[in-house]
Order: structure tokens, then sequence, then C-alpha cells
């Protein structure tokens, strides 16, 4: 985005205005503009106004304008529904990291087990729905293992394609300097695929936030997911909206994190320092 | 002669598709010595050096240094590679120390090593630096360095300055030159550019393809540092070429 920015002729006249901030604010001011025209044009419809949204959220976080089941609501679900995707990644994490690695560099694990995931990957989270609630009863571990679920494949894949596209070159480079063939692992697997690895967790918990309302859809009492399900019944749309919304930033700041971490991490890596 | 570092005896190379890559090379290498492997593509140069580096096998004859059957890479034959094969997550200094560490050297001392070398490369300014911000000519410097630090008796380079502009080539031809009469280490260079290895070597080996094999040997006696535009260079130039192009002229007449 910078590049784009700086490919702008420099204006010689008056010092350069970095225009970057204003470029990324365009579409959510017209989408927002769009979309309140599109309700006033419509007072009837279904579809509740920005108004209504923002006053809906204002008595989610606070409370005090409706002082119904929803007010007052938007902290706890809010941790509710953080503490179950990161609690979830965790668990994603530490099952597809190792996994992969396996699968990525021992042959007999990868012909032992790939065949399966490759058939277990395309299933939607959304179809375990049903069986997750049979193994694991109506309530917050099968929303666990719903989310768990979601963020686990993209974190294996990546890690699996991480370990496999080692540059073959760092290998000779490693034992003419005498690294032991059982110490390539930690000396050169391991380091060389971290940002494979790092792609694959950044992905993982996007997924987790992506998949929290389907994972809340069994039946726990609190959480993003939950509220969007208890307003759909009630027609509340907008807080339908609102959760919408507040899922999106949250799952926002969180990459945002996420990214800022990999940047620390990860400066010797041209694609993320 | 002194006892040879490095022998290879009828030494060949038939890959398992049952391509012949090499046949019966002969080529000894005394301590100190500085050689060069030159040839056209194909006639096993790059497969010579990679099996004395010990990855490549050997299928036929053998190769020893210092006595001892060569059976897979070592620590006292130190590679550089065309490609740098630097170590993207380490800083320059920690890819110099790679080698110590990795040996078992307690981790200070490795480091006042890596600092040695960091310094004898002039690569001081670039130290806390990682690969990807360091020009071509830069990283070969560090890969010559963690060889060089890394105690390798032998360096073995593979096309080194291949990848970089002449200017830069030039510079580091003489800094290696300057390296190799410090240190007293032996070198084996390939290359397919004549004046470079007449500039360089102390011997010049010739090789030509179709199997890969050893044609000819030429001591190069000329006084360092050379003049590449005297007569007398150019008269091993002409003569060396000649040997390159034998196999042409033949098939020609």
């Amino acid at each position: 985005m910078n590049e784009a920015v700086e490919a702008l002729p420099p204006d010689s006249a008056s010092p350069r205005i970095d225009v970057t901030p204003l470029l990324r604010i365009i579409v959510p001011v017209v989408l927002l503009l769009l979309w309140w025209i599109g309700t006033a044009l419509n007072p009837g419809g279904l579809i509740p106004s920005p108004q209504d949204v923002g006053t809906a959220l204002w008595d989610l976080a606070f409370g005090g304008i409706y002082d119904d089941a929803f007010s007052k609501m938007l902290l706890p679900d809010l941790i509710a529904s953080a503490g179950r995707v990161y609690g979830a990644f965790i668990l994603a994490a530490a099952l597809a990291l190792p996994l992969g690695m396996l699968i990525g560099r021992l042959r007999i694990v990868k012909e032992l087990l790939e065949p399966t995931f490759q058939v277990l990957r395309p299933i939607p989270v959304t179809a375990w729905l049903p069986l997750s609630m049979i193994m694991f009863g109506i309530g917050p571990k099968s929303a666990f293992f719903l989310v768990a679920l979601g963020a686990f494949y993209p974190i294996l894949v990546n890690t699996v394609f991480a370990v496999r596209s080692v540059e073959p070159r760092l290998f000779e480079a490693a034992q003419m300097l005498g690294v032991s063939p059982a110490r390539l692992f930690p000396k050169v697997v391991l380091p060389a695929s971290l940002p494979g690895m790092f792609t694959g967790l950044r992905l993982g918990l996007g997924f987790a936030w992506v998949v929290i309302v389907v994972g809340e859809m069994t039946g726990v009492q609190i959480g993003l997911g939950a509220m969007i399900m208890d307003a759909r019944q009630l027609s509340r749309t907008e807080i339908v909206i609102a959760g919408m919304a507040i899922i999106g930033v949250a799952g926002f700041l969180s990459d945002y994190a996420v990214v800022l971490l990999g940047r620390r991490l990860l400066a010797w890596s041209p694609q993320h320092g | 002669m002194t006892e040879p570092l490095l022998q290879a005896i009828n030494t060949g190379k038939i890959y398992p598709g049952g391509i012949e890559a090499l046949r019966n090379a002969n080529l000894t290498i005394a301590p100190g010595e500085f050689v060069c492997l030159i040839g056209a593509s194909g006639c096993g140069k790059s497969t010579l050096l990679r099996m004395i580096a010990g990855f490549e096998t050997i299928t036929s004859g053998q190769i020893t240094m210092r006595g001892k059957a060569v059976t897979g890479p070592g620590s006292d034959r130190g590679m550089v590679f065309q490609d740098y094969g630097l170590f993207p997550w380490l800083t320059i200094r920690k890819n110099i120390a790679f080698g110590p560490i990795a040996r078992g050297r307690p981790k200070a001392e490795a480091m006042a090593t890596a600092d040695r070398f960091v310094t004898m490369m002039g690569l001081d300014r670039f130290a806390d630096s990682y690969p990807h911000q360091l020009s071509g000519g830069m990283k070969q410097r560090v890969a010559i360095g963690r060889v060089l630090a890394n105690d390798a008796q032998m360096a073995l380079m593979d096309e080194p300055f291949g990848a970089l502009d002449a200017m830069t080539r030039e510079r580091l031809q003489d800094e290696l030159l300057t390296i190799w009469r410090a240190t007293g280490l032996s070198v084996v260079f390939v290359t397919h550019s004549l004046e470079e290895a007449i500039f360089l070597a102390d011997r010049v080996v010739v090789m030509s393809p179709g199997p890969g094999r050893i044609v000819a040997e030429e001591r190069i006696t000329l006084e360092r540092p050379r003049d590449v535009s005297s007569p007398e260079f150019n008269d091993i130039r002409r003569h060396l070429a000649s040997l390159l192009h034998a196999d042409h002229a033949r098939v020609a007449a």
C-alpha cells in the first residue's frame, strides 16, 4: 500500500501529504452512506438503519436505553467468545503444529495421516454441528470443538508446506559446517519454517473468529454467536448487525496484534520484517 | 611434494538414471594449494567438487582427505555456494558463529571467533543485519567468513562469484587471494571463466564433458598479483583455451 502512495507524482509546491488514511476509509464510508440512504428511502423495511444499529451497540455496551436481556451484555459476550476463540485456537495449534511437522518430514506419518486429513478437510464446520452436539453435548464444549476444528486445518496445511519447502541448500550448508543429520531438524527445519507456520497460525486464528457464530449455535448461553442467534429469533436485526460488527472489529484487532508480533519475531524474513 | 591434503583416485560418478557425470578423475591437492577446476557445463566440475564436499556419493574410485575416505559432509571441507546458502533467520555475526556453535564450542568463544571474521571480511557495519539486507558481494563475504571461522582446512567454492557484477567479482578475487595467503587454506575453486582461473590458481585443472573427465592440468607460475593484460597471461589463456576446445576441434576436423 505504501508503494502505491509513493508512486503518486510528488507535489513540488507543498510538502507531500500522506493519503493512506484517506484511502483506507473511503470504502467503509461509502458503504455506510449507501446503507443509510437505502434504509432512509425504505423506512418500513426489514433492514435497520445505521442509527438503529448504533443505538443497539450503545445499549449492548452501556445499557440505559432498552434495558432488556441484551443490555450491557457486550463485554460478557465478547469475553466469552474471545475466550473460546483463543482457547480453541491454542488447542488447534498445539495439535496441528507437531502433526504438521511430522507429516511434512516423516514419510511414514505422511502416508499414515495425510489421506485421512485430505478427506476430512473439505467437510465444513457447519456440517459437524449435529455430530459435535451428540459427542460433546449441548453447550460450550461443542462450541470449543467446532472453533478448534475451524482453526486446525489452516495451521496444519501451512505447517506441512513450510517444513517441506525448506531450501535443500540450507541442509548442505548446515552439514558442511558440522551439523549432524539428527540435529538438522532443530538447527535448520524449525527456524526455516517459522514464517510458514506463522502464516498458518494467523489464518487459523482468523478462521476461529469466522466459525465462532456457528460454534455458538450449539446452545451456549453467552457469547457473541449466542447473542446473534437469540436476536435473530426475536427479529432484533439491529442487534444481529451490531454483533456482526463486533466480531469484525474483534477479529481485525486480534489479527493486527498477531501481525505486530510477527514483525517483531520474524524481523529476518523479508515477508514479515 | 608434501603429503597431499586431498586425493581423488579414479573417482567416478554414475547417477541412478545411468548418466555418467564423471569418469576416472585423479586429483591431488596439497595443503595450502589453490586449484581451479574449469570446463564447459556437463564436464563434471561441480560433481567432482560436490563429491569432495561429501554431498554426492562416489560410485567408483575414492576420495580421501588426510588419508581418510570421504563418506559425507564434514567441517574440514567448507563449501561456498554460488547462491550463498546463508541462514536467513540469523544475523551476519550469528551466521558466522553457526559452525563453531554447531561443533559444540562455548557460545562466548564462538561469538568472539565470529567477531574476528566479521572484521576480517569487512562486515563490521553489517554484523547485526540479516542476509536479505545485504548485496550479493557482501553475502558471499559472509559465506567465506563462516567457512574460515569453522577452521576448515579446505574451501570448496562452486562458481562463487558467478552471480556478481564484474567490479564486485574482481574485488572479491583480490580479497580471496589475500585471505588465502594469510590463512594457508587450500582452495578448490570451480569456474567457467579462464581469466578467473588463471588469475587465481596455482594450478588449473581442465575438464571436458561427455562423460565428464579431467583432460589436462596446468601449473600457473606467474608472479602475483597477476596482470590479466600481460602477454604471458594471454599466452597461458590461449594455451588453456585450446585444451578446453580440443573436443570441438576434433569434431570439426
